[in-house]
């Protein structure tokens, strides 16, 4: 049903149950609006987004009123311009500016507002300057110092199924703390990061050390870049949401002085053939079913830390970047003659997590780190505008060789739903033994938060399901029967890795709906659409691991166990 | 008896502090569709130096039970609790319950401060939330505890519909007077009295240079003896105050302690603006500019009705006794 209203004199249709601050929205009406986040609940606590409803006293807080039949408002007056303005000198008391160094890269809304609003952003001392950073693991570090009190990071740690970050009572004010609780630690999904309008969390070097890699001067720096990264980059350097940018990602990369750029696609497939594997093996065996995946490091802990029952279910197969990291310490290593000592691999990621990930004991390769270091997506922006590369003008250029060359199902890795789409294409064919000719598995695309699906396999019906956001994984191990199940994909960040806590600020739900859309539409162009028939796959298989045993199973899997919390350090 | 009608007639007006028709209320929650609903006795009084709801529990408390007894009988498919201060729970604990006997009425412990006594906290805190107000609307009457509609009234509400349900009701308020006077106590006065004939019945009008609070100890206004002609609003609570012998800076930094103590601290006005007003005071530099700008916010922007509330004393007290 559709009501019509008025906003500012202007008539308009809008439907039923939406609330003022969204029709405004969507017609690009600005009302500013810092704790409203798409993807959370309305807390309507910063007060900002206030605007005159007509017949109603006072000032209406729009993100939380619901529009009613003939509703006349007016978004912009004297009064509620004193209000916002008040309201901005007053959150800006609470917030210690270091714009300089912020995740928010100077697109910061409270800036904006600021100028808006002509707000004297030091009228008030601030309250907050000897408040801590606490930094957790070798992942996130958190400013509380900049914190506004909007509470969307432990909202979203909550509805992660994480609860790491807790609102206690210290004097008469609260504040965000980690959790001392025993059994309570933080994953590293970074989605904090994601959605704190305050740039109070960002990952740790993310300013101060993003030109490490480089520096390694008597090394030969190999970058790999993650399948979301494709589609998401371009959003720091204001290219359209969700636009596919690979060939001048892989020019800025040159650019910045990486020898060799690969392309941790190529890594997925190994990761489907690997994972397709085990589940026929498993399968075969009856053991240890349902197969759990194992790509993201943020689930992979949150099992060992939370659900170590269930630590056999996981896939053992390593996640893509790791294993490309292996294989170019190994294979590539070997065939191009050089120490694999001498070689530094950096992973560009849009994942926080992956930065714990390559800490893991359990993911060498011969003795030595798969990956030595990590760049999230927006690291990477940061690096590359430092560097003063203008990335918009640059001429695409194609991935070296070798690993450079994915299959679809490769490219598909980074949106939920995608690794189960790849490992059915390849498990499918080596259950049945027969080709599989319609590639698409369409149940398990979308961004709900949990999919289910029953594929025939043979005679066989199987279940499987596919879940993004650790916080429905919690409800899923929780409520389900896991026995019904084959196969579980889990991401813990929403729509998958093109969610990822390491990626461009802002996120929502529509934007991750493209930036999965422009991986499925890469995986549609792409000949060879199944892992296992990617044809250095093939030749690595043929040449390599058949004659290495150990060091493929080196390569291909990892181990894992119970976990106690990790280190919380308060700087 | 239509208890609803008689609480129209007789102009029942909520007597918590917000004064909302209670036939209003009583209607709204009757008449919602649901499987359920929910009525709450809310005797978790907070405001310092009131105390006319511990005055009725001890004294009146079989008029309170008979009130939610009332609402019980008019509100299909409903059942109650009873809403206690923790001190009040175990005071009162006993006595209540022999009045309840077999009623459908819960005895139930408040948790957190002053402010989980306002009603959509109330609702959280049966739900064993945290003691946070929810976003109004939707107001308890149509979506209250679990989402069912809730008749939330005061135990002063309840006492006037047990009297009324008694036919023994005569328009009486219990007012609470307290500060530097000799007869400290609660006294149940007309509803319409003005704060002086409330000084003068209960034989408390001062002879010496005052000025009193009218209103409640922390949310009400400061009125001067020649403004003394008002009724008295909000929980019917009038303290007076020895002009020589009171700071009125210790008694801002009493209302901010309250205030920084008592809100919970998630909308930007309430949560910063009473942090910068303690911080003035404090100061002892008035930054006026700043004053006016933050009672500005906390009147017009804040969630719930704390906050709007809570310029009240201080912009009185500092315009009339400071200047």
């Amino acid at each position: 049903m559709k009501f019509q209203i008025t906003i500012n004199k202007k008539k308009y249709r809008a439907e039923k149950g939406k609330t003022i601050l969204q029709v405004c929205q969507e017609n690009n009406i600005d009302i500013p609006a810092l704790c409203y986040h798409s993807d959370l609940d309305v807390k309507a606590s910063c007060r900002m987004c206030l605007v005159k409803v007509r017949g109603v006293k006072g000032l209406v807080a729009s993100c939380s009123e619901k529009i009613k039949a003939n509703m006349d408002i007016i978004t912009e007056s004297l009064e509620i311009k004193k209000a916002r303005k008040i309201n901005l000198e007053l959150l800006f008391s609470q917030h210690r500016e270091e714009c300089s160094d912020c995740v928010w890269n100077y697109n910061c809304e409270l800036l904006r507002l600021a100028k808006k609003y002509n707000v004297k952003i030091n009228r008030f001392v601030d309250r907050k300057s000897s408040y801590p950073v606490y930094r957790f693991g070798n992942v996130i570090e958190f400013d509380s110092s900049k914190c506004i009190d909007c509470r969307n990071c432990v909202e979203v740690c909550h509805k992660q199924g994480v609860d790491f970050l807790e609102v206690k009572e210290k004097g008469s004010l609260f504040q965000v703390v980690p959790s001392k609780k025993k059994n309570i630690d933080c994953v590293y999904c970074g989605q904090c990061i994601n959605h704190c309008p305050a740039g109070a969390f960002e990952t740790v070097d993310e300013f101060e050390n993003i030109e490490k890699p480089l520096k390694q001067k008597n090394k030969i720096v190999v970058v790999q870049f993650a399948p979301a990264i494709r589609s998401s980059i371009g959003e720091e350097f204001n290219l359209p949401q969700g636009k596919i940018v690979t060939g001048k990602l892989i020019s800025a990369l040159k650019k910045a002085g990486f020898n060799y750029v690969f392309d941790t696609c190529v890594g997925a497939d190994f990761t489907t053939t690997s994972e397709a594997e085990e589940v026929v093996k498993r399968i075969k065996n009856n053991k240890n079913l349902p197969i759990l995946t194992s790509c993201c490091p943020s689930w992979v802990k949150y099992i060992e830390q939370r659900y170590p029952k269930h630590i056999k279910n996981l896939s053992t197969t390593k996640s893509p970047q790791t294993i490309l990291g292996a294989l170019i310490k190994t294979y590539w290593a070997q065939e191009n003659n050089i120490d694999p000592n001498k070689i530094y691999v950096v992973s560009i990621m849009p994942c926080t997590a992956k930065k714990y990930e390559i800490e893991r004991p359990q993911l060498k390769v011969q003795g030595m780190k798969s990956v030595d270091y990590v760049l999230t997506s927006r690291e990477l922006a940061r690096l590359l505008i430092k560097k003063k590369i203008d990335f918009t003008k640059l001429k695409p250029e194609k991935a070296d060789l070798m690993f450079g060359n994915p299959s679809g199902a490769g490219v598909i890795y980074g949106a939920t739903g995608g690794v189960m789409e790849s490992a059915f294409r390849t498990a499918y064919e080596k259950l049945t033994g027969k080709t599989l000719k319609n590639v698409d598995f369409k149940p398990v695309r979308g961004m709900q938060g949990i999919k289910e699906a029953k594929v025939k396999v043979g005679s066989e019906s199987r279940k499987v399901a596919v879940i993004n956001g650790l916080g429905d994984a919690k409800k899923f191990l929780d409520q389900k029967n896991l026995k019904e199940y084959t196969c579980i994909e889990v991401m813990a960040c929403p729509g998958g890795c093109i969610g990822g806590g390491g990626q461009p600020i802002p996120t929502s739900n529509e934007i991750r709906i493209k930036r999965a859309q422009s991986l499925y539409s890469l995986d549609k162009q792409k000949k060879v659409r199944k892992a296992h028939e990617n044809p250095i796959v093939k030749k690595v298989y043929k040449n390599y691991f058949s004659q290495n045993k150990e060091i493929a199973h080196e390569v291909l899997h990892t181990s894992y166990s119970k976990k106690p919390k990790g280190q919380v350090v308060k700087l | 008896m239509d208890i609803i009608k008689e609480l129209k007639r007789n102009n029942v007006l909520g007597r918590s502090g917000s004064g909302f028709p209670a036939h209003l209320k009583w209607q709204i929650v009757k008449d919602c569709k649901a499987d359920k609903k929910y009525i709450v006795c809310n005797g978790s009084e907070g405001e310092p130096k009131n105390f006319k709801d511990k005055y009725i529990l001890k004294n009146y408390p079989e008029y309170v039970v008979e009130g939610i007894k009332q609402a019980l009988g008019v509100i299909p498919k409903s059942s109650a609790f009873f809403y206690l201060r923790k001190d009040y729970y175990r005071k009162f604990k006993r006595r209540l319950k022999k009045h309840i006997k077999g009623l459908p009425i819960k005895l139930v412990k408040k948790k957190g401060g002053y402010l989980a006594g306002e009603e959509t906290v109330i609702c959280e805190v049966l739900e064993g939330k945290n003691p946070e107000p929810r976003i109004k609307p939707p107001y308890p009457c149509y979506s209250g505890v679990f989402g069912f509609p809730t008749l939330v009234n005061n135990v002063e509400t309840f006492y006037v519909a047990g009297k009324i349900a008694a036919k023994e009701y005569s328009n009486e308020r219990f007012y609470t007077v307290a500060g530097d006077v000799k007869n400290k106590g609660v006294f149940a006065l007309d509803k319409n009295s003005t704060v002086k004939q409330i000084l003068e019945k209960s034989g408390n009008y001062p002879d010496f240079d005052f000025f009193v609070q009218s209103g409640g100890g922390a949310m009400g206004e400061i009125l001067l003896p020649k403004e003394l002609n008002k009724q008295v609003f909000g929980i019917g609570c009038v303290v007076v105050f020895n002009k020589k012998k009171t700071d009125p800076f210790e008694l801002l930094k009493e209302w901010t302690s309250f205030f920084l103590a008592e809100n919970c601290d998630k909308c930007t006005p309430c949560r910063e603006g009473i942090y910068r007003i303690d911080e003035i005071i404090r100061s002892k530099k008035m930054d006026k500019e700043a004053l006016k700008d933050i009672y500005f916010v906390l009147e017009k922007t804040s969630l719930c009705p704390l906050g709007r509330n809570a310029s009240v004393p201080f912009k009185t007290l500092i315009k009339k006794i400071i200047k």
